[in-house]
């Protein structure tokens, strides 16, 4: 029998790019294929040539043994292909039925949409693979779990067998991800075939049928869990041996920089997003702070580094009240900031690299004379940070928009590394970062508490913060849930504290 | 049970604040009436209402309403402070519409004052305020079909002034050189202002969605654009050839039955054609956005195109086709200036209806029905002020300019913070 998909050397090139290099693949009936590969390995270019967004300049794709053309996304949908973005394809303010049948709408009476035609057939759908949805729910009301349920029910309505998922655990907690796992098995017993991008391991060894690792827009191998390991896709994906587990010793905790007092802050539509939060970390310790994003960490984050007000509560940076200080008066404090947005928040992306290290120090000597800029130092300062920092950039006078994400958030961290710091304010530091990449920000963050520097940590990420953390922090719905000690934690227990199960009942259920 | 104090409370302080100045404004009012109103008029006083609009009206005659002044308002001072302390002590749960009480009591009470020891025609104030609101919700619609699928409209003045002129024109050539009966003529001149609205609004498209070109740029543009050629043409052409701009005017036509209620049959149903037509499009639009499948695209576009275009919406394509018919009903809103109303062009005569239009828009959510009922409040603040400089009424005529409006102001203070508009509201949309 004919695969249910089949690639056959896939080329597609950019300016000055080769995205896909003569890639071939094939997807079984039933089968979960997991593409695995860093930010820039091809994997989002193939996907978006099979669902009609580009097209390739050479190849030729076969849907269950006939040759396809693929135009656009009405032509991949035809043939029973559908997607599920990164970013969720959902219009907030419409109900699960309006945003599902959207572009597919059931009419009655010539022109009126019949929602309760949708309403039925999603119900159906909804049972049969067991997705518990409720078609007459708001977008805006569902967690984000079952909001990517509404994306996958959109593809099952449009009767796709075939359905690419794109870092769909990128937003999920790790209870939301065991329910992903199991919707999908579900899905492919019934026959569907899933193409599952990654770039996270642990994900792929416990739901693909079949991997298949590209590096630099080539495929590397094809091949299933039973038959490799983590370390080995490692190195397939990176093409050396990466270490998985950063090594680091024990903590030396010394004095408190950062004391935090019952700190509230408001976000952008008025509403307290902290809640009143206390927290200290200890020079040469991490505190990680773990949570599903928008349980207010970003506020907290931003309150911290002044740039939001604090509503109340106090803020202490080694014993000084700085609870309104301004983002400068922070900085020059000892605090360096990596901030969760790199691309808005923690750099001018039109200008030069050379000036993006010293955003900060600018106007100080060496780098300002009587309030004039003394380029010479300036560019003499970033040949050498771009050197000991290892930033891939064709010169330091290269805008860093153009720049790779990797090399863009190294660019960050020499410029808030190279000042003598005492706190250091990592928000999602490896945000959409290869495991290259995130092996070195992780080795430098750890060098850093060795030196003697406080540590805040924050990421949605679980594993990041169980590996780098000394202590962890769980934030549900701008509360601090449980402060716990990180040799003894367990990702089930964090789990649960994340989803905004109490402190008291985890240990219930644990016992 | 919680009370609605407590539900207010867990949103935040800030909501606690602000129901808190609703409870304070209240009481103001009752205490302005009271101290304002009420005290100075002697007690026998009466003031009397005419509910029947006199002249030809088909409406059933009723008798005229004849209140004691003092006593009304006393009763309407009552009123206010009343809701006022139960906002302040238990709050509302709809404070909107008690808002919207508030002020009708409070504009009911200038009235009643105003008009104390005389008689005022009631039915011909509301009649004359629903031939002023009419080319504002047709404005309002018109920024409604455009905004629904994110394109600012800001050039509805410009669509307005050029759909007036080309009604005032198109429609004098057909009745005055070509010499058509005046059904044709008129019918021909209102057709042409509609074409003239459907082709700027096309150039609206055409820059913000091919070019990309910064939307409220292109609209200024646009504005800018139609007030000097209309100022030019008109000066060049109209004021030359008086016979050029005389194009007549519908004449109002009384539905049957309907036109014989009471108050309503002579305030809706008394009106030229083209009330009627804003009638039956008030009433389409909001069927074709909220029921069909022109309208779940429209809203997709408006709110997240980028999922429109991946479930195969042609975004480019929805936003070709609701700005041109944005445009055509802005040229409609003229055309109402000249064929329904005035029955001559004069420079700048649209007078910042169409901005008023899109802040009814926006005080109307968004919808038809909405906007329009913000075109009401805007239309009967400007009917008053025009009443009222006839009633001789002991104020300075500085502050009668003002009333009304202070009152839209806070009705529109009130509600405005709850506006949400269309998510994509104003950005172009790029392909991947």
């Amino acid at each position: 029998m004919a695969p249910v998909l089949e690639l056959r050397g896939i080329t597609k090139r950019f300016p000055g790019v080769l995205a896909n290099d003569h890639i071939s693949l094939t997807v079984e009936e039933g089968e979960i294929h997991a593409l695995l590969g860093e930010n820039g390995a091809g994997k989002t270019t193939l996907m978006n040539i099979l669902y009609g967004l580009y097209r390739p300049d050479e190849g030729e794709i076969y849907v269950r043994g006939r040759r396809a053309e693929i135009r656009q996304p009405n032509d991949a949908i035809n043939l029973g292909i559908g997607m599920v973005h990164q970013h969720f394809m959902l219009v907030p303010v419409f109900t699960v039925a309006e945003n599902v049948m959207l572009g597919v709408e059931s009419i009655r009476a010539g022109i009126f949409l019949d929602r309760e035609d949708a309403v039925r057939r999603i119900r159906q759908i909804s049972e049969q693979y067991g997705l518990g949805v409720d078609p007459h729910a708001y977008i805006k009301t569902l967690p984000v779990g079952i909001q990517q349920r509404v994306e996958i029910i959109k593809l099952l309505y449009r009767q796709a067998d075939i359905l690419i998922l794109d870092e769909p655990t990128a937003v999920l907690t790790p209870q939301e991800v065991e329910e992903l796992f199991k919707i999908l098995r579900s899905l492919a017993s019934q026959g569907k075939s899933i193409i599952f991008i990654t770039h996270k391991l642990k994900e792929v060894m416990a739901i693909a049928d079949r991997i298949t690792v590209l590096r630099n827009g080539r495929v590397v191998g094809t091949t299933t869990p039973a038959k490799t390991s983590e370390e080995q896709l490692a190195a397939m994906m990176v093409g050396r041996e990466v270490l998985l587990r950063v090594e680091k010793r024990p903590a030396q905790p010394g004095e408190p920089v950062l004391r935090v007092e019952n700190l509230q802050v408001f976000d952008d539509r008025g509403n307290l997003a902290v809640r009143g939060v206390s927290f200290e970390v200890r020079a040469g310790e991490v505190l990680g702070v773990a949570g599903v994003q928008g349980n207010g960490q970003t506020e907290l984050v931003q309150a911290l580094t002044g740039l939001r007000p604090a509503a109340g509560g106090r803020i202490f940076i080694l014993d000084k009240d700085m609870t309104t200080a301004s983002p400068r008066a922070i900085l020059e404090r000892g605090v360096a900031h990596v901030p969760e947005d790199r691309q808005k928040d923690g750099l001018v992306l039109s200008f030069p690299v050379a000036d993006n290290l010293v955003l900060n120090t600018y106007y100080l000597p060496p780098f300002a004379q009587r309030g004039v800029m003394d380029r010479e130092v300036i560019l003499a300062t970033a040949e050498r940070r771009v050197r000991e920092f290892d930033v891939r950039t064709p010169s330091v006078l290269t805008p860093v928009s153009s720049l790779s994400g990797g090399n863009q958030q190294k660019v960050i961290v020499a410029r808030e590394f190279s000042r003598p710091i005492r706190l250091l304010i990592a928000s999602q530091p490896t945000r959409g970062l290869d495991v290259g990449s995130i092996e070195y920000i992780h080795r430098r963050i750890v060098e850093k508490r060795d030196e003697g520097c406080a540590v805040l940590l924050v990421s949605p990420e679980l594993d990041e913060v169980m590996n780098l953390s000394d202590r962890i922090a769980v934030m549900y719905e701008g509360q601090i849930q449980a402060i716990l000690p990180a040799e003894t934690a367990t990702k089930e227990e964090i789990g649960l504290l994340m989803a905004g199960v109490r402190k008291e009942e985890v240990r219930a259920t644990a016992g | 049970m919680s009370t609605p104090w407590q539900a207010v409370g867990a949103r935040g302080s800030v909501s606690i604040r602000r129901a808190r100045t609703y409870g304070f404004v209240f009481l103001a009012a009752g205490l302005f009436i009271f101290l304002l109103f009420a005290r100075g008029l002697p007690a026998v006083q009466t003031t009397t209402f005419v509910l029947h609009p006199g002249g030809a009206s088909q409406a059933l005659p009723i008798p005229d309403l004849t209140l004691p002044s003092q006593t009304t308002l006393y009763i309407l001072a009552l009123l206010c402070v009343f809701l006022g302390g139960w906002q302040l002590a238990r709050g509302f749960r709809r404070v909107n519409l008690v808002l919207g009480i508030i002020a009708g009591a409070f504009v009911i009470a200038f009235l009643t004052w105003a008009a104390s020891g005389k008689s005022f025609n009631l039915t011909g104030l509301l009649n004359s305020a629903l031939l002023r609101a009419v080319p504002i919700a047709l404005a309002g619609l018109s920024g409604v079909l455009c905004e629904r699928c994110a394109v600012i409209n800001i050039a509805i003045e410009g669509m307005m002034l050029t759909g007036a002129f080309t009604a005032a024109l198109m429609g004098s050539v057909a009745a005055n050189v070509w010499k058509w009966p005046a059904p044709a003529s008129l019918t021909f001149g209102l057709i042409s202002a509609l074409m003239a609205g459907a082709l700027l609004g096309l150039l609206l498209a055409v820059l913000a969605v091919r070019f990309k070109v910064d939307q409220i740029i292109a609209g200024t543009a646009i504005n800018i654009l139609a007030t000097g050629i209309t100022s030019f043409l008109s000066a060049r052409i109209l004021s030359e050839f008086q016979y050029l701009n005389n194009p007549g005017i519908f004449r109002p036509v009384s539905l049957p039955l309907l036109s014989k209620i009471p108050i309503i049959g002579p305030v809706f149903f008394e009106q030229n054609i083209l009330v009627y037509v804003l009638f039956i499009l008030l009433a389409a639009v909001h069927i074709m956005l909220f029921y069909t499948r022109w309208g779940l695209r429209t809203r997709a576009v408006g709110e997240h195109p980028r999922a429109a275009d991946t479930l195969g919406v042609n975004v480019f394509r929805t936003r070709y086709i609701n700005v041109t018919l944005g445009g055509m009903v802005a040229g409609l809103a003229g055309a109402f200036l000249i064929l329904g109303s005035v029955g001559r062009f004069d420079e700048l005569m649209t007078a910042g209806k169409g901005f008023i239009g899109l802040a009814a828009m926006i005080f109307g959510k968004w919808t038809p029905f909405g906007a329009f009922g913000a075109a009401l409040i805007f239309g009967f603040a400007d009917a008053l002020q025009t009443k009222l400089a006839i009633l001789a009424v002991p104020i300075p005529s500085q502050f009668l300019l003002m009333a009304p409006y202070l009152v839209t102001m806070i009705v529109l203070a009130g509600v405005i913070g709850e506006a949400i508009p269309p998510a994509a509201d104003g950005q172009p949309y790029e392909k991947q």
